[in-house]
């Protein structure tokens, strides 16, 4: 009689763990059933080295204006502007580089301020006076793609300086020309071992500081999935140009982040803040230029992404960055970020950002028009949220 | 043989492997008023959520038999449907809807689809008058007082066929005024044949009208008393486990110069700019005493400390503000906080937690300087501050990193309470600190308060509670519609005296 009774105990256990697992780690698995299922619908085609190449430099303002995207999230804001911005930004510097041949180490700079600037019009009304953010960033989405059209007169201006080009187009040098990437797959080794460094290093502190951690199976599996991607993206970049250039931004903007929401008292705050605002103030934050600057740093990411996109495309045209504030906000809710704020991690983000990107990737080498793909994308992201809603309230009442 | 209406037999109901519910029995007779009482995260609410199927059939083990039918709840509505009514600890009013609207959400009065306005009116105002409230049943919830609130709870259970209300501390918030209100209506239902159980840790209202008092302790039965031998301190022991022999800790200490003082202090209304709020405020605080604010609900008194904590209520605030004979220029919430100013928030679910978020961020948020250098955390120094504070205030939770959602309403407002702690305050302003906190913890609290004043800070207690202010402050400022009514030693004054300076003035009201 007590042995029945414990092992049904123990069996319910076991199945709250797998259903524990399943919905932490749920958009991990549909991030790997995904590549599996392209690898299959594509022949094998987007594993192919000149493919992934292209994946990461067509994909890569996805993660960048996501990381932006996620702060703002957090806040319980969206910021739909940012697709205009894109625009916006390539447009002023496809004018001075193209027409005025301005220097790109002079228009790189100043495009990125010209993105805060931006960000200091959004976060100023959004902030200090209280203006939702969805309208006043609905603003800015016509605005500024109205102000693109008006630069380029509805023309496309290329090419660009071959410094600028650099930034999408640009690898890590080979160390054999012609042949294989062997510096490329050094950085990769260096890359494995710092972040299984890391890994272990951020268990510990967990531990040691009380926190709770997954079982070690878990954590080995966790290492193992990472080690093996890592390890595999490499494997198959240098089997084309080697790592691209944007990759170090992309690597750089994520370490940030990661940093700033994790290890500081800014991301304590944003946390707090999107969590109860009211609380957070009589905590004694300082909320409205938290919103304020959260808003600055989106307007120059947005830049950032500009630049990177107007690189990709070696020309300025007016209808560049259209949706790609609906790309970001997929990848930051399909990552676990939840509307209401302060919830999400850059963590998540990653994966959501991967998802969008091998999304976008994955049709398009099927051959998928613009249409069913944005129909696709438009299902997943409402299933993301769906998934989220249902899942706090799961948690809410285990 | 009496007749039972609910028999809970042997609950068990675990959260993530820890028992909050071990076994516990409730036997409640048809008509009687049926009090539960325990200490915070005891596992009273968990049980009326077992009871009401907020935690469905299979979530806990045991047996529920209500009007002898064996009940296997699935949700919410199963229970209402069996006339089973429960109205939560936190108050699930929507803010901007109508107090009808409110009463009829989810159970709209309506013809073929379209809501029936005219005849939503009609039946709010009806149930209003069986609850005994005064108020057009088209205003918004949010601009009614708190206790009128909890009568619209109960308008709205009133709205379905009730056999079993259930209300959980349903007081916490209420002057005694209020709450007096309330426990009469409740004599009345139970004339009207309703069964009621009612969960409270304000043990003289439990004594006043329960007919039988089940006492829980860790999630375990302890016993259940009948009429004749309810008696607070034997109530006390089920909870605690010992006795308790004084409500109120003995405060030891010389009082020495002011530290801070608030002279011809006036502010007007947020949002009705030409309104005084305020008036002429002036008061003061010497080192090691704890003073006392009392007023009814809408005297002003938070409005008061918040007016004092960086302006963070009120415009056009008028007066000067001393600490330690230096003039404060005070402007904002961050720069009350660096001039050693902490207040405690009166509403802990709106305005005082980040319910998602854990016991460590929730503690270290008003003192993020004291972890961290250069902006960077220093986990291993919060971890440990975090930790002792838990210890010290007792906080009943499985560490430092359980979500503050999950914890008994109690345990919540000690988290509040350590936030403020941690910053290390001269100056420290408590609203309302023991809403919903046992006797024990009530005591530690207490206690807690007394450790602060022995460091020779400062403290201000504004509490709905006289025996409260009476049993804690050495001197007590009577407040009503907004100006002192009176200032008075604790030693000279009885609580008929004080509230009659809190009722003062009330015609005249502020110009
Ligand atoms: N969702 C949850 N997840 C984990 N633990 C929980 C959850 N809900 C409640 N608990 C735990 O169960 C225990 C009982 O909580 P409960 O809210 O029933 O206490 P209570 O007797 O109502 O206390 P109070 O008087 O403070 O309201 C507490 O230790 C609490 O931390
Ligand atoms: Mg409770």
């Amino acid at each position: 009689m007590q042995m029945t009774k414990n092992q049904t105990k123990n069996k319910r256990i076991a199945s709250d763990m797998l259903k524990n697992i399943l919905s932490k780690y749920s958009m991990v698995f549909i991030f790997i059933a995904l590549l599996l299922l392209f690898q299959y619908l594509t022949g094998g085609i987007i594993f192919r080295p000149l493919n992934v190449t292209n994946l990461i430099l067509q994909n890569a303002y996805v993660l960048v204006l996501a990381l932006g995207m996620l702060l703002v999230v957090l806040l319980g804001n969206v910021d739909l502007s940012v697709g205009s911005v894109v625009a916006f930004v390539g447009a002023v510097a496809g004018k001075l580089m193209v027409d005025m041949n301005w220097n790109p180490y002079i228009v790189i700079p100043l495009a990125l301020i010209i993105g805060g600037i931006i960000g200091i019009w959004n976060g100023y009304w959004i902030a200090y006076l209280g203006i939702p953010s969805f309208v006043v960033t609905l603003g800015g989405l016509l605005m500024f793609r109205g102000l693109t059209q008006i630069i380029l007169g509805g023309k496309t201006l290329a090419p660009f300086p071959e410094e600028f080009q650099f930034i999408s187009s640009g690898y890590f040098p080979s160390l054999n020309p012609g042949g294989f990437h062997l510096l490329s797959v050094i950085l990769g080794a260096v890359i494995t071992i710092i972040t299984i460094f890391m890994l272990i290093s951020s268990r510990k502190t967990k531990e040691k500081n009380l926190y709770e951690v997954e079982s070690m199976g878990m954590f080995i599996t966790k290492m193992i999935l990472t080690i093996a991607l890592i390890m595999g993206v490499t494997w198959v970049l240098a089997q084309y140009r080697g790592y691209p250039f944007v990759l170090v931004i992309l690597a750089f903007l994520t370490m940030i982040f990661s940093f700033v929401t994790k290890k500081t008292t800014i991301g304590r705050r944003i946390y707090a803040t999107g969590g109860n605002r009211k609380a957070a103030q009589l905590s004694g934050v300082n909320t409205k230029s938290l919103e304020f600057w959260i808003f600055v740093n989106m307007g120059v990411m947005s830049a950032l992404a500009g630049l990177v996109l107007a690189s990709r495309l070696n020309a300025s045209t007016p209808q560049a960055g259209e949706g790609f504030e609906l790309d970001a906000l997929a990848a930051v809710y399909i990552g676990g970020a939840s509307t209401s704020g302060g919830i999400g991690t850059v963590l998540g983000t990653i994966i959501g950002a991967l998802i969008m990107g091998l999304l976008n990737n994955g049709m398009s080498i099927m051959g998928v028009g613009v249409d069913w793909q944005s129909a696709i994308k438009g299902l997943i992201l409402i299933f993301a949220v769906v998934f989220d809603v249902w899942n706090r309230k799961r948690k809410l009442k285990a | 043989m009496a007749k039972y209406i609910l028999e809970m037999d042997d609950i068990v109901k675990t959260f993530s492997g820890v028992k909050a519910l071990d076994g516990v029995d409730l036997k409640v007779e048809e008509g009687e008023i049926h009090a539960l009482v325990g200490e915070n995260g005891a596992g009273k609410s968990t049980l009326m959520n077992v009871l009401s199927g907020v935690y469905p059939h299979g979530e806990y083990t045991g047996d529920i038999v209500f009007k002898g039918e064996t009940c296997e709840f699935k949700r919410l509505s199963d229970s209402e449907k069996k006339g089973i009514v429960i109205i939560h600890q936190e108050l699930a009013l929507v803010q901007f809807l109508s107090v009808s609207e409110n009463i009829f959400l989810g159970n709209e009065q309506s013809t073929k689809g379209v809501i029936d306005w005219g005849l939503s009116n009609k039946k709010a105002k009806a149930l209003l008058d069986k609850v005994g409230l005064k108020i057009n049943p088209q205003i918004l919830v949010a601009e009614i007082s708190v206790a009128q609130q909890q009568l619209v709870e109960i308008a709205k259970a009133m709205s379905k066929e009730v056999k079993l209300l259930i209300l959980d501390e349903p007081t916490a918030a209420l002057n005694d005024n209020d709450s007096e209100n309330l426990l009469k209506l409740l004599k009345e239902f139970q004339k009207q044949g309703i069964t009621s159980i009612i969960i409270s840790h304000k043990l003289n209202e439990v004594i006043d009208i329960a007919d039988k008092v089940t006492i829980i302790r860790d999630g375990k039965t302890v016993e259940t008393l009948t009429k004749d031998n309810i008696s607070e301190d034997r109530i006390i022991k089920g909870m605690v486990g010992r006795e308790l022999t004084n409500r109120f800790p003995k405060r030891d200490v010389e009082i020495g110069e002011t530290i801070f003082e608030v002279k011809n202090w006036d502010v007007y209304d947020e949002t009705f700019r030409d309104k005084k709020k305020l008036k002429n405020i002036n008061f003061h605080i010497k080192k090691g005493e704890v003073i006392g604010i009392a007023g009814l609900m809408g005297a002003g008194r938070t409005e008061l400390a918040l007016s004092i904590f960086g302006q963070s209520f009120g415009s056009k605030i008028t007066g000067e503000m001393y600490k330690n004979g230096n003039l404060l220029k005070i402007k904002s919430i961050p720069e009350a906080i660096s001039n050693g100013i902490a207040y405690l928030s009166e509403d802990r679910k709106s305005a005082g937690l980040n319910l998602i978020q854990s016991i460590r961020e929730n503690i270290s948020i008003a003192s993020l300087d004291k972890i961290s250098k250069n902006n960077i955390i220093n986990y291993g120094k919060e971890t440990k501050i975090v930790e002792e504070f838990r210890e010290k205030l007792n906080i009943k939770s499985s560490g430092i990193s359980q979500e503050v959602s999950s914890l008994s309403g109690g345990n919540q407002q000690k988290v509040a309470i350590g936030k403020w702690l941690l910053s290390d305050p001269d100056i420290l302003f408590l609203d309302e600190p023991t809403r919903g906190v046992d006797v024990g913890a009530k005591y530690e609290i207490y206690s807690v308060i007394n450790e602060i004043a022995a460091e020779g800070k400062a403290v201000c207690v504004i509490s709905s509670e006289l025996p409260e202010i009476l049993g804690m402050c050495d001197r007590i400022y009577a407040m009503s519609e907004g100006i002192f009514t009176g200032e008075v030693k604790n030693e000279n004054v009885t609580q008929e005296e004080l509230m009659e300076l809190m009722t003062m003035n009330i015609k005249e009201g502020v110009s």
